[in-house]
């Protein structure tokens, strides 16, 4: 990586950038859900390690929350478009120089950031509690070089239209600046009270409506015509998708404090704007398990359409709770409780790490020139995801279920303490399995690059055999 | 750009954006905005300080130029008795809370109250100051605004502090970074809901309580009791400082972690504290080996701890 730093950007071989962003992300994911884990274990076991400032939940929680946000997800998306870009545009990526820097500024940036939360240097706002310097760096280090390489490189494309993912990578870029730069302003300008409590779920509600849900969509809609060999089914609900996600996506920020003092007229709105989230929800699912129809046999046997199919159907459960949990008439009995956890966690660890994976495995592998190197080893990691993911889930679910009833009627607090501990362990256990399947997918890619058989020129990796 | 409908497009995604940034940015701040501060609000923002997350005066959230809360009943400048007032003092060098330095956050009518009746624009914050909150009879309403106690009164913050039992000074400022760095916030809410919790935890806050405030920490997962009006459920130290020390001494079952590192070296009578010891103590305790637990040392006044336990008796 610092030989190609000073290097020329014509020396650096194309793809670089994306191949660097490829195995930070992965490093990050087993980095964030083994933290994940270990906190589960403080979870269901509160002596497991006790009396060491640096390794209390309290200093680790934002930790672990942080590195898989900015870490796996974000950089896997940064991969995702430093290759998915240009090939969409016939050209190459506008600088993998740039790129190069970006992913070095962004590794460095990240490791500072998370160990100064690690040591309790906080603003105290949940997913903007990077301090204030932190966060300038994320919008004009990280996200404003990203955007960069992305619009020049759709502007100096070598096609006429540009396709639905460009479209979605273009705008995402630009509205995480501004939700980045906006969400963290009453830190900048020391806004307080309830404007900076409102702003703080401003961010925590746009960050994932308007960088991670399109993003993730936006990759599905690659990789599913790519591999499959189908056409989009529709470019025209691909519109629809992708301008209810701009408006309707954009708006329901307040629906996170629906019990707070704000002002009713902003609750209400939310509320109603949350329940038309289903519109790109509805729009996305269907146009892409259109675009399966008479390849369905690969969703059993190719490796990266298993990984976005099922990213895909797992936005039907999210949407289905994120439209209607939030109406007030569902709200009161969930807020706060693990129900919430559990749909955060469909959110980032169902939908969208399932798209973000099966981005990473097709893109190392075509800009690698390598076919990966075990099929057994990466089905085992889709099952060890996907039965962790929904052991987690499930138990979390259960578990506010649980917590919902115990506040509606009034039952003495350690009761429901005591009352969710099988699935505090429950939850332990799913959430190491994921943390296991990462350090496999690990290996398997170290060794694909290692390893993989040569993808001959003019082949696509699927079309090849697996060896093992 | 070659396509025409690229630049339309490019225009309505602005058009777009730029409404619900409208719609969810700019409308809320102006309705918020025009929100008069209640009484609770002023004493939250007078005795946590300008802000308990990172900030320049305190980079490392160790409670660095934070104010004191202290409880008095005679007048810290003359002596003579008065009644008992709380009050908020500023040592020199400790940054005003946001409703001193920009009093239009405080509303209307307790922005104009707290700068003509209680002189809050001649505090400064290099000599220090006392605030005090009062309240005024305005044509039937009764509002609360904030005095300049140094001002009005020549309460100095020395003779304020020296003015109150050490029982009745509470590090409340110091207590409430030790609550976001230790992320209390985590698990403990501070936002009950105004659905259901009035039962439990009490009343959920309005609208005016958080002007000046930074960070809320209201908290979004809730694994463990609201703690909004927790002083006013359990207001005993002691049993504070055995929850703190290990949570397991006075709830078997709590899944709390031990928060015993903030005690630091030296306990209230300045004797060594022997962490080892004690666990190795606690575990026979736990083992049946012993009757009773070990005893919990009591903080020192400089202790994490002691500030922490002050925040959290002194939420009513």
């Amino acid at each position: 990586m610092f030989k190609y730093m000073f290097a020329k950007n014509e020396d650096i071989p194309p793809g670089s950038a994306a191949i660097f962003f490829g195995f930070s992300s992965i490093l990050w994911f087993i980095v964030g859900t083994g933290l994940g884990s270990f906190n589960a274990a403080k979870l269901a076991f509160p002596d497991f390690v006790t009396g060491i400032e640096m390794l209390s939940f309290g200093h680790m929680r934002q930790v672990h929350v942080l590195a898989v946000i900015m870490g796996w997800i974000s950089m896997a998306f940064a991969m995702a478009m430093m290759y998915i870009t240009p090939a969409l545009g016939n050209t190459k990526l506008w600088s993998e120089k740039l790129g190069i820097w970006n992913c070095f500024i962004w590794n460095l940036g990240l490791c500072v950031g998370l160990i100064l939360l690690w040591f309790g240097v906080t603003s105290g706002r949940e997913y903007s509690d990077m301090i204030w310097p932190v966060d300038l760096v994320i919008v004009f280090g990280i996200f404003l070089p990203l955007g960069i390489n992305v619009w020049m490189t759709i502007k100096t494309r070598r096609t006429q239209g540009i396709y639905t993912t460009n479209w979605f990578f273009g705008a995402a870029t630009f509205m995480v600046i501004i939700v980045f730069t906006v969400g963290n302003s009453p830190e900048f300008f020391q806004l307080t009270g309830l404007t900076e409590a409102y702003l703080t779920w401003w961010f925590a509600h746009n960050v994932l409506g308007l960088w991670i849900t399109p993003v993730a969509a936006a990759i599905s809609y690659y990789i599913v015509p790519k591999v499959t060999g189908n056409p989009l089914y529709s470019h025209r609900i691909g519109h629809l998708h992708f301008w209810s996600v701009v408006v309707f996506y954009s708006t329901p920020a307040a629906h996170h404090l629906m019990s707070a003092p704000l002002p009713e007229w902003l609750k209400s709105f939310a509320s109603v704007e949350g329940v038309l989230i289903l519109v790109p929800a509805i729009a996305f699912v269907s146009n892409l398990l259109l675009t399966m129809s008479g390849k369905w046999k690969m969703f059993v046997e190719n490796v990266e359409i298993k990984f976005t199919i099922t990213g895909v159907l797992l936005a039907i459960p999210l949407n289905m709770q994120g439209g209607f949990q939030q109406t007030r008439a569902i709200n009161w009995y969930i807020h706060g409780t693990g129900w919430i956890v559990a749909h955060a966690h469909l959110a980032l660890l169902g939908f969208s790490t399932f798209l973000e994976a099966a981005a990473v495995y097709y893109g190392l592998q075509t800009l690698l020139r390598r076919k990966l190197y075990s099929l057994a080893l990466a089905n085992f990691h889709f099952w060890m995801l996907l039965i962790g993911f929904s052991t987690y889930w499930i138990s979390m679910t259960i578990a506010g279920l649980i917590q919902g009833a115990g506040k509606i009627y009034e039952v003495p607090y350690i009761d429901v303490v005591i009352a969710e501990h099988p699935y505090m362990i429950a939850r332990w256990v799913g959430g190491t399995m994921v943390f296991l399947g990462n350090c496999v997918w690990l290996f398997n890619m170290w060794k694909t690059m290692r390893q993989g058989t040569l993808i001959p020129a003019g082949r696509l990796p699927h079309e090849l055999a697996y060896e093992r | 750009m070659a396509f025409r409908e690229y630049t339309i497009g490019s225009r309505m995604f602005g058009l777009a954006f730029g409404t619900s940034m409208f719609i969810t940015l700019y409308m809320p701040a102006m309705d918020i905005r025009n929100v008069s501060v209640t009484d609770v609000g002023l004493h939250r923002q007078l005795s946590f300080g300008r802000i308990s997350g990172f900030s320049y005066e305190d980079p490392f959230l160790q409670g660095k130029a934070k104010p004191t809360t202290v409880f008095i009943s005679k007048d810290p400048a003359n002596g003579s008795a008065i009644e008992a007032t709380t009050a908020y003092v500023y040592p020199a060098g400790t940054p005003f809370p946001n409703g001193i330095r920009h009093p239009v956050i405080l509303g209307e009518k307790p922005q104009q109250l707290s700068v003509t009746t209680g002189k809050i624009e001649m505090a400064d914050d290099t000599k220090g100051a006392v605030f005090v909150v009062r309240t005024s009879d305005q044509g039937g309403d009764t509002i609360s605004y904030i005095e300049n106690a140094t001002a009005t009164r020549g309460w100095n913050p020395e003779a304020t502090i020296n003015a109150a039992s050490e029982d009745n000074t509470l590090y409340v400022g110091k207590g409430k970074v030790m609550f976001v760095r230790e992320g209390c916030w985590w698990c403990h809410t501070l936002l009950p809901e105004q659905t259901q919790d009035w039962q439990y935890f009490g009343a959920p806050p309005m609208l005016g309580d958080f002007n000046g405030e930074s960070p809320t920490a209201f908290g979004s997962d809730r694994k463990a009791p609201d703690l909004t009006h927790v002083g006013s459920r359990n207001s005993s130290r002691e049993w504070m400082m055995m929850h703190f020390f290990n949570p397991r001494l006075v709830q078997p079952y709590s899944i709390m972690p031990r928060y015993d590192y903030l005690w630091g070296e030296k306990d209230v009578d300045g004797k060594t504290i022997d962490y080892d010891g004690w666990r190795s103590e606690y575990n026979k305790y736990v083992a049946n080996e012993r009757i009773y637990p070990p005893e919990v040392p009591v903080p020192a006044r400089d202790s994490e701890a002691r500030a922490l336990i002050d925040f959290v008796v002194n939420l009513k």
